[in-house]
């Protein structure tokens, strides 16, 4: 993140784009987010794992459209009205790449303060979560906070079953936090 | 005054190797015994303007050397020293020297290499008119004594206060002088003014200057003829060891006297490798300045000539026109019979404007080949020499144009045929009298246009491929069956085979592992393909047809399923429906079909790519055949859609590589259509490269 503009250093704070998958609100910073874009067909990739969906013609440039939900190993929804493609500009093996996540909906955009994020609790499964930034109560919501370069970065996500649990128990978590 | 220069080094660096590639030329063409003066000043005049660009930019290690080279090539110009072989040898090995010094500039890197001090002294030592008989001097010590013209002097330069504001800089005149010899500077105290009377624009400063040179103290003096009126400059011949504390003393007004005048010498050359590396130590910090914009634009820049740039504006102006045009009838209330015809035209000069600014924009990346030719008659040269062959190099097409990558990318091959040539092909004079033939071989490159591709040929009239040789290996290494006989052409192709070398001995340049499979591959990677003919005691020539373009590519659409992909048309030999009696199934479940008197494998391609399809066997579909290295495999397909010429994008940008897929393009609805790579493909689906089924 090393854009970041002068007011947000100042105000110590950092503008989140967030959005809803499986009832669940995520949020990634909108520093990193290109443009978003309505679902439209994708060309399929030969012998390419299941979330990544195909790739598009964005303006002349070739990008890969990922399923956020397969990722996640999340039941898949059928695209719909709301389905968005979220296109992002992610830093990986030290080259910038574009790639669209699509996600249920896109929801809001809100500032938090660093302050105000809180780690991931631990699982104690051992498992990595440095995908997760933190979490962020906004509106008494709870926001998962996405290390986006991290999460589509590398291979790094756990295996389904076990970010599925893991998505439950932060659920949960949200539950105490609002309560 | 202060102006960033490192802006221009680039093109410095372009020009200043452009110079050297036309010194190396004009060297090779130069006649030893009778020098064609204008062949010579070409070379002086490329010299100089690389000694004057350096000396600008500060790069001291290229100007003080090539400063050697002038003085050698211009006392040739005159008349003044006769030309000789060994003149020509270190010229060419000091262009090498060079050009590692821009290489080592552009990369910010330190230039060390000991051939230079080696080359440095036998220069001057040939400059300092002793016989050039004694090649190579490879210990200062050697020269001590020889050099006996040398002499210190003292230069005290107190500057003149407006002598910045006139344009003169002292640090270009140091410069100058330390490209005579060697130098030392040492600032001298100063008394600045008050704050007040400061003036930014004026220069306080007053040097003393300590240069060995065996110059007379003239051609001193006239780098500071320009500024003489205004600074004060006194000369001193100092005693051999100049140190800050000795002894000066002033000397008589009359020059000439002093020249002749030997110095202590030998003291004076002992001492000058440590002055030497004071300079060295200067340049390296100012290279490194200077290369901090290099770095960057490091050959991805290209120069057009301006005519081509002329076309592009010619072009966006009709454009720009059509778009006026266009533009109007769009304004119309209402579109009648008359506005739609009009519409019609603007649109067909709107398609015909576009296909030529493609082609105009498509022009400016390309280079004629000579950028590839230009080295070889100095590889020809010196391993000719090398190997004791006479050897003629003879190019052809050297006009002919094709795009920067390729062009870059083709070098390699085309330098791994020429020394194969060399070394295997070409006999030795001897024996190519023995046979009949001139002393002398030749090799031709010749390069034209043919069909949307561009063809090289490399060509030797010498001995031939040695097919019984060959055979004679391959069955040593099991390539070939015992009791199987081979055409003379399957023979030739053996040739291509990985690990193949014929070479009786690993020599020197050839047979040491990369062999004419890495050829063939690298040709392959550029969508191109070789073809070899060769008669034994005639010659060989190998003929490379390349696209003239790595960004656009003439492609086959085909269909499979829903899924639309591109196959490059270079590597489709046909595309035929195969009746099932001419389909034979393997035990191991691969298909083969039989193609003439050929079996072919067939590469499902739903089943690779785990796709839906249409056909599932062999006989509902089309069977496309491929060539992949010389072996031909056959795609099962649905349908063949239309040819077109298709641009390549990459998907490695923002995803990874897909096996089998080379890359991807846009369709003219804007959706995205796959690359296949046959290469990759073959692979992928498992067929080994031993599938010749010679019926």
């Amino acid at each position: 993140m090393a854009d970041i503009s002068i007011e947000q250093v100042k105000q110590g704070n950092q503008q989140y784009l967030s959005f809803i998958m499986a009832n669940e609100e995520y949020g990634v910073d909108i520093l990193s987010v290109q443009e978003i874009r309505g679902w439209e067909p994708t060309t399929v990739l030969p012998n390419a794992p299941d979330y990544v969906k195909g790739v598009i013609n964005l303006r002349g440039t070739i990008v890969p459209i990922i399923d956020l939900r397969q990722k996640f190993g999340i039941k898949t929804l059928e695209y719909g009205a709301t389905t968005v493609v979220i296109v992002v500009k992610v830093t990986m093996d030290e080259t910038q790449k574009v790639i669209g996540i699509v996600v249920d909906a896109v929801s809001d955009v809100f500032s938090i303060e660093e302050e105000e994020i809180r780690q991931a609790p631990d699982f104690g499964h051992g498992t990595d979560l440095r995908f997760i930034k933190g979490l962020a109560n906004v509106q008494d919501k709870m926001v998962i906070l996405l290390e986006i370069n991290r999460l589509l970065g590398s291979a790094i996500l756990p295996d389904p079953e076990t970010l599925n649990r893991i998505i439950g128990n932060l659920e949960q978590q949200a539950q105490v936090m609002t309560a | 005054m202060d102006i960033d220069l490192s802006q221009f080094s680039q093109v410095f660096f372009e020009e200043s190797i452009e110079g050297l590639a036309i010194m190396e030329s004009e060297l090779l063409k130069l006649d030893v015994a009778a020098p064609d003066p204008e062949t010579i000043n070409t070379i002086f005049r490329a010299a100089h303007s690389i000694k004057g660009g350096s000396a600008t930019f500060g790069f001291m290690q290229v100007a003080n050397y090539t400063h050697l080279l002038e003085t050698l090539l211009d006392e040739i110009r005159d008349g003044r020293r006769q030309m000789q072989p060994d003149h020509v040898d270190m010229l060419l090995l000091s262009v090498d020297l060079l050009r590692g010094m821009f290489e080592a500039l552009m990369s910010q890197a330190e230039f060390n290499d000991p051939k230079l001090s080696e080359l440095e002294l036998r220069l001057n030592h040939t400059l300092s008119n002793q016989p050039s008989q004694t090649q190579s001097v490879s210990s200062p010590q050697a020269l001590s004594g020889s050099d006996s013209k040398a002499l210190c002097w003292q230069i005290d330069f107190k500057a003149g206060a407006d002598i910045m504001r006139c344009g003169n800089d002292p640090m270009l005149m140091f410069a100058e002088l330390a490209s005579k010899g060697t130098l030392t500077t040492e600032l001298l105290p100063v008394s600045l003014p008050s704050w007040d009377d400061f003036d930014p624009e004026a220069c306080y400063l007053h040097w003393r200057l300590r240069l060995t040179t065996d110059e007379p103290l003239e051609k001193l003096k006239e780098v500071f003829e320009w500024v003489e009126d205004e600074c004060e400059i006194s000369y001193q011949q100092m005693e051999a060891v100049p140190s800050a504390d000795a002894p000066t003393e002033m000397l008589s007004p009359s020059p000439q006297a002093e020249i002749d005048a030997p110095a202590a010498a030998p003291e004076v050359i002992a001492l000058a490798p440590e002055v030497q590396t004071l300079s060295t130590d200067k340049a390296a910090a100012s290279q490194k300045q200077n290369a901090v914009a290099a770095k960057s634009g490091e050959s991805s820049s290209i120069r057009v000539s301006t005519e081509k740039i002329d076309m592009l504006i010619n072009m966006v102006g009709e454009l720009v026109i059509t778009q006026a045009m266009l533009g109007q009838i769009g304004q119309q209330d209402e579109i009648n019979q008359e506005s739609l015809l009009l519409l019609q035209q603007g649109l067909e000069q709107l398609a015909s404007h576009t296909r030529d600014l493609q082609e105009s924009v498509m022009q400016i990346r390309m280079l004629p080949i000579s950028f590839a030719f230009n080295r070889f008659p100095r590889l020809v040269r010196d391993i000719g020499q090398q190997l004791g062959k006479k050897v003629e190099l003879i190019l052809k097409g050297e006009d002919t144009e094709l795009d920067k990558t390729v062009l870059e990318k083709i070098v390699d091959p085309m330098v791994h045929l020429v020394r194969n040539s060399l070394d295997h092909g070409l006999e030795s004079p001897e024996l190519r009298l023995a046979q009949g033939k001139s002393e002398t071989g030749t090799i031709m490159l010749n390069a034209y246009h043919q069909g949307g591709c561009i063809i090289i040929e490399i060509v030797d009239d010498g001995a031939g491929l040695n097919t019984r040789k060959i055979l004679e290996k391959a069955r040593q290494k099991g390539i070939v069956g015992p009791d199987e006989e081979l055409s003379e052409e399957a023979i030739h192709q053996l040739i291509f085979k990985p690990g193949f070398s014929t070479a009786d001995a690993v020599s020197d340049l050839s047979g040491r592992g990369v062999g004419m499979d890495v050829v063939k591959r690298n040709i392959h990677e550029l969508n191109g393909s070789i073809e070899l003919k060769s008669e034994a005691g005639k010659g060989s020539r190998f003929t490379i047809r390349l696209p003239l373009t790595l960004a656009i590519l003439d492609g086959q659409l085909i269909r499979i399923g829903k899924h639309i992909y591109v196959v490059p048309l270079v590597s489709i030999y046909e595309s035929l429906q195969v009746p099932t009696n001419r389909i034979n199934r393997l035990s191991d479940g691969h298909e083969l079909i039989r193609l003439r008197d050929e079996y072919l494998p067939v590469i499902k391609m739903y089943r690779e790519f785990n796709h839906d399809a249409d056909a599932r066997e062999i006989k509902d579909g089309l069977v496309m055949v491929v060539d992949h290295n010389n072996e031909k495999t056959g795609l099962l397909v649905d349908e063949l859609l239309a040819q077109q010429q298709v641009v390549i994008k990459s998907l490695e940008e923002n995803y990874t590589r897909i096996p089998g897929i080379s890359g991807a393009t846009i369709l003219g609805d804007g959706t995205v259509a796959l690359i296949i790579d046959v290469a990759g493909l073959v692979k992928l689906a498992g067929i080994g490269s031993s599938n010749e089924h010679a019926a």
